[in-house]
């Protein structure tokens, strides 16, 4: 048989699908691997030219990362000779550590805005899918347009009135300000997805719980929850690679106290120019939870990201 | 599983309030479970909305307190639309949109029906090219102005190697000819993997009993890929790109970082133009009236695009 | 000189008075600045402060690229971050009209603090609004300005100078105008030193926020730009747009064209010293921030480098302002503990200190000491160049006028569309509009 067939490919045809996805990917690969390699770097050998492949590692760019330098005297760093092995990497420079960077406190911050919203629009999301999934709303369709129409604004548009109605509130730069935010933008995305999951589970699950004697807030809090987890982690997913990357509201409406880490690394600056092994270390560590993230609940990705329109 | 929260709740609360967690009527459970939701929309979208109309026909300007507030009527709105550098805007972001729409689509077709070919491995390799698209596009652009530097960066690097030219001869953002590529190459290759995976999902859900049955038919690869493949798959690849259109017209955050808008005003998106006039020059009144159109512009579109959707999708 | 001191003497013991009831309740000062070299500097200064006053200190640096936009927005979001802001020069219009600063005048004269003893041409810049009135919202804190670094190992290779002086009749020296600095960047581009391709000169080309206008303005300065008609304010034609300020436009696209690093087309501070560092130039344009910096660099430091002032062009001998002043935030919460923070910077046994750590003083008391100009081998072309400064718009709509700048100048530069004159023709009419807008024409 030499014909072709999708159901079974032969085995040329699928060691030219490996080889080819196989290629695509050590290609798309590069500059993720190099962002990596480069967070190990020592400055002047990140801007060495021609670009180095072999390098002795370092870890100068996560110091960096994490630290504050001040240059001193020859005479100086002679009296107080560094001890530990990050104070003798600074040392090659003639600086001295002179406190933590703000990157600890900008990652922690995302760390509680991307969850938070995360978890604030979930919540809201799965209640809300499961009303529009079971009961009669008026206006439901227009509702849920509409709820999806927020999401087209560019953000910059939107920023302008936040940015006044924030000033107002004494919100901006606060944590609970870019969590509600985030949360709004996440909504229509979450309760779109979710409602496309709840839609799935049939009724009659509920119903019978509810001749058990289940009140309804019991046979959605035992019945549809769990039947809709899988759904929930998908949704979380798209919820949290938003908040977390998310650049324009955080620059324009955070400052000192809330903002997240994104617009923070691209201007991670050294002596002079651009750090930029501490740039990549920032971007490595920044990658490192929404990929664990994302991996773990990797089963769930292919149908969260068509609304749920896959239907199994 | 013994006790519920809600159980727990009710017992410890008296007991005409148990009565009340325990039967809530569907309407008031309806209308409490979508009522957050919808508050905090209107909170902060609607409200907001509504505010930047309002402000689009005055002169108001965030930065200057003192100054008096008059209304200006359309005056804006005129100003903006016979801007021939918006107009410009316009046009980086219709190119921007359009080619970056299109490289996604092809390439991110072409992977997923490679990948479809069920080979050893290919869930590996899938959770592996989606990586790029998990990045923040703030830090992908700002490290690929890294890339793009002539010498030192890799991009030039691997070009100069496969074409055998020197890295040094060209620049990616410096070119007025090379940098509106420059930010499509990237976003290209943050966002393609959605679109393979929203192709992924859409040829699983392709039953194989209708291969199976065309090929009962003698029905030729081609022919099996015009009739069933690209038909059902259509509608999912619509999708993609409606979230990538969407998602590229609002593009700010990796364009801004990549290039800044230059050289000149090539790679200046209308996002960017907005910001400078909103967040730069403060000019708030007059930025609420481009806001207003751009939303509009969306809107239309989209809304335009997604009965074309609904169209494709019921036949 | 005496007298004064014994009047900050006093006025300091009036203020520990004052200071004991702000001591029972010690603030926490939140100051605001760009991320660079001379911030980590003054983070080390301010210890002293800390433990003179009992207040704590924290900090709050913002990358040059986002500096504007962030504190500015900070300013108009009303917002308390910063307690001290220094600010950027241009700023001070706005932040004094806006009442986003606090004004110094009487603090100043209660404090015996006078604008007298600091460099004339930093009062101006950094102090004054509205200009050439004696109404200051800052004190003069950190001097800059734009100058050239150059590769003095290069310039004193013997085969190197014996070519240069084959080919254009003259040494292998410091320029002393934009002609033969342009001819010296020609010079070293594309020549191969010590086994790499080196070039020209870095310059300032970046985009987004200000770069290219801080580095173009050293050529139009010098051949004939002025901002407005000298005799009558805001009228632009023929000053911003002469034929001689197009020349210097000519001069300014020329000299990217021929002699600086491909891709360099979105360079700015931190570009440029990328590029001098890691030797590919030459020649290097830079606010004098980071001669510090270079001074003390494994690489390049030392004998390897030295440093000049802009040269001067057809039309005049300037060079672009930078630096800043230091303000009070009018939304701080912590008002007179600021002030008490200016007070102590304001001395002049801190503002030498402030010199030795890496700081800019302004101080005619720091840079008038006779062993001034030999304490660092930059410390005379600071001098120089100070002499010679001349600063962008300061008014409340600077961002507008930037803005429209930036556009116009990058277009023709780096984009190469249109030509000089239509590209300061559309810069007056840009600023007309703006100044018709503003309320001034």
């Amino acid at each position: 048989m030499s014909s072709f067939s999708v159901t079974e490919p032969s085995r040329r045809m699928k060691s030219f699908a490996a080889f080819m996805v196989i290629a695509y990917a050590i290609i798309t690969l590069l500059p993720l691997l190099w962002i990596i390699a480069t967070g190990f770097k020592s400055p002047s050998d990140a801007i060495a030219y021609p670009p180095k492949i072999v390098f002795e590692p370092t870890l100068e760019g996560y110091v960096n990362l994490f630290t504050t330098r001040t240059r001193q005297t020859a005479e100086f760093l002679a009296e107080n000779p560094p001890t530990t092995w990050y104070e003798k990497i600074v040392a090659q420079y003639g600086m001295v550590i002179a406190g933590p960077s703000r990157f600890g406190e900008r990652f922690l911050n995302s760390v509680i805005i991307g969850f938070g919203s995360t978890f604030l629009s979930v919540f809201l999301g799965t209640l809300a899918a499961y009303a529009f999934s079971r009961y009669r709303i008026p206006l439901k369709d227009d509702l849920l347009f509409f709820i999806l129409s927020t999401r087209m604004m560019p953000p910059i548009a939107v920023a302008i009135p936040i940015f006044l109605m924030f000033r107002q509130l004494g919100l901006s730069d606060t944590h609970a300000g870019m969590i509600l935010l985030y949360t709004a933008v996440n909504l229509s995305l979450s309760v779109w997805l979710l409602k496309g999951f709840i839609d799935e589970i049939p009724r009659e699950y509920e119903e019978s719980a509810l001749i058990d004697g289940y009140t309804r807030f019991q046979a959605f809090y035992k019945v549809v929850l769990p039947q809709a987890a899988t759904g929930i982690a998908s949704t979380a997913i798209f919820c949290l690679i938003f908040a977390w990357n998310e650049y324009a509201f955080a620059v324009l409406l955070t400052s000192g106290q809330a903002q997240t880490a994104p617009p923070f690394i691209p201007t991670i600056i050294g002596v002079g120019g651009q750090d930029w092994p501490a740039v990549a270390a920032g971007a490595t560590i920044f990658l490192v939870p929404v990929m664990v993230f994302t991996i773990l609940l990797r089963k769930h990705l292919l149908r969260g990201i068509t609304f749920g329109a896959v239907r199994k | 599983m013994t006790k519920t929260v809600v159980e727990s709740l009710a017992e410890a609360t008296p007991p005409r309030a148990a009565s009340t967690i325990r039967g809530l009527s569907d309407r008031a459970i309806a209308w409490l479970f979508v009522g957050p939701t919808i508050a905090l929309l209107l909170a902060i979208n609607i409200f907001p909305l509504i505010w930047t109309i309002r402000l689009s026909f005055t002169n108001y300007r965030v930065n200057r307190p003192n100054a008096d507030v008059s209304w200006v009527g359309l005056r804006n709105y005129e100003r903006i639309l016979n801007d021939p550098d918006i107009w410009m805007t316009m046009q980086a972001t219709a190119h921007f949109l359009f080619w970056t729409i299109f490289f996604q689509v092809v390439i991110g077709f072409t992977l997923a029906w490679l990948i479809n070919r069920k080979f050893k491995g290919n869930d590996l390799w899938t959770t592996l090219i989606v990586l790029p698209m998990m990045l923040s596009p703030a830090v992908v652009g700002n490290f690929w102005t890294f890339l793009y530097q002539p010498q030192i960066g890799l991009f030039n690097y691997l070009v100069a190697y496969v074409t055998g030219g020197s890295a040094a001869s060209f620049s990616m953002i410096s070119d007025v000819d090379l940098a509106p590529w420059a930010i499509v190459i990237v976003d290209t290759w943050m966002w393609t993997p959605f679109v393979m995976l929203i192709c992924l999902a859409g040829l699983r859900s392709i039953p194989d009993s209708i291969y199976e049955a065309a090929e009962c038919d003698r029905a030729s690869a081609w022919r099996q890929f015009w009739t069933i493949t690209i038909p059902m798959v259509l509608p999912f690849l619509m999708l993609a790109v409606l979230f990538r259109g969407i998602e590229n017209f609002k593009m700010f955050d990796l364009v801004v970082q990549l290039t800044g808008g230059g050289p000149g005003s090539i790679t200046e998106l209308t996002s960017i133009n907005l910001k400078r006039e909103a967040f730069e020059k403060w000019r708030t009144g007059y930025s609420s009236a481009y806001a207003i159109i751009l939303f509009v512009t969306v809107f239309g579109l989209a809304s335009i695009y997604v009965k074309a959707l609904n169209k494709v999708k019921e036949r | 000189m005496k007298l004064k001191f014994a009047q900050t003497a006093a006025s300091a013991a009036i203020l520990a008075g004052i200071g004991m009831a702000g001591q029972a309740q010690a603030a926490d000062l939140t100051l605001c600045w760009a991320a660079w070299d001379p911030a980590n500097a003054l983070v080390e200064l301010s210890k002293d402060f800390e433990k003179e006053s009992g207040h704590n200190m924290s900090f709050e640096f913002v990358p040059w690229p986002n500096f504007a936009d962030r504190m500015l927005n900070e300013l108009n979001s009303g917002g308390q971050l910063c307690d001290l802001l220094i600010g950027d020069s241009q700023w001070i219009g706005g932040a004094a009209e806006n009442g986003q600063y606090v004004k110094l005048n009487d603090f100043f004269e209660q404090e015996g603090i006078s604008m007298d003893d600091f460099i004339p041409a930093t009062v101006a810049g950094y102090s004054e609004w509205p200009k050439g009135t004696p109404n200051y919202w800052a004190l003069p804190a950190f001097g800059d300005v734009v100058g050239w670094t150059y590769r003095k190992d290069w310039f004193e290779r013997p085969e190197l100078r014996q070519e240069f002086q084959e080919k254009y009749g003259r040494e292998l020296a410091v320029p002393k105008t934009l002609d033969e600095l342009k001819d010296i960047a020609e010079f070293f581009q594309n020549r191969e030193i010590d086994g790499k391709t080196v070039y020209g000169a870095a310059i300032y080309t970046e985009r987004g926020s200000e770069g290219i206008t801080m580095g173009v303005t050293n050529a139009l300065y010098n051949y004939g730009f002025e901002y407005a008609n000298p005799d009558k304010p805001y009228e632009l034609e023929g000053f911003v747009n002469s034929a001689e300020a197009a020349k210097g436009l000519e001069f300014y696209k020329e000299l990217y064209d021929c002699c600086t690093p491909p891709g360099s087309s979105d360079w700015y501070m931190s570009e440029d010293i990328d590029a001098y560092k890691s030797g590919q130039v030459a020649l290097q344009m830079n606010f004098a921030f980071i001669w510090p910096g270079v001074n003390a660099d494994p690489n390049v430091g030392g004998d390897k480098s030295g440093y000049f002032a802009n040269p001067e062009g057809p039309g005049g001998h300037f060079a672009q302002l930078g630096g800043q002043g230091i303000s009070v935030v009018a939304n701080s919460a912590n008002k007179d503990a600021a002030l008490e923070y200016i007070k102590w910077f304001a001395q002049p046994e801190v503002q030498k200190r402030w010199w030795q750590l890496g700081g800019y003083s302004a101080l005619k008391a720091v840079v008038e000491d006779p062993g001034f100009a030999d304490s660092q081998p930059y410390a005379q072309t600071f001098l120089d160049s100070m002499a010679i400064v001349k600063d962008f718009w300061a008014e409340p709509a600077y961002a507008s006028l930037l803005l429209a700048m930036q556009d116009h100048v990058h277009d023709y530069v780096i984009a190469g569309n249109g030509t000089a004159q239509e590209a300061l023709d559309k810069l007056v009419e840009d600023w007309t509009e703006i100044f018709e807008d503003e309320g001034k024409l």
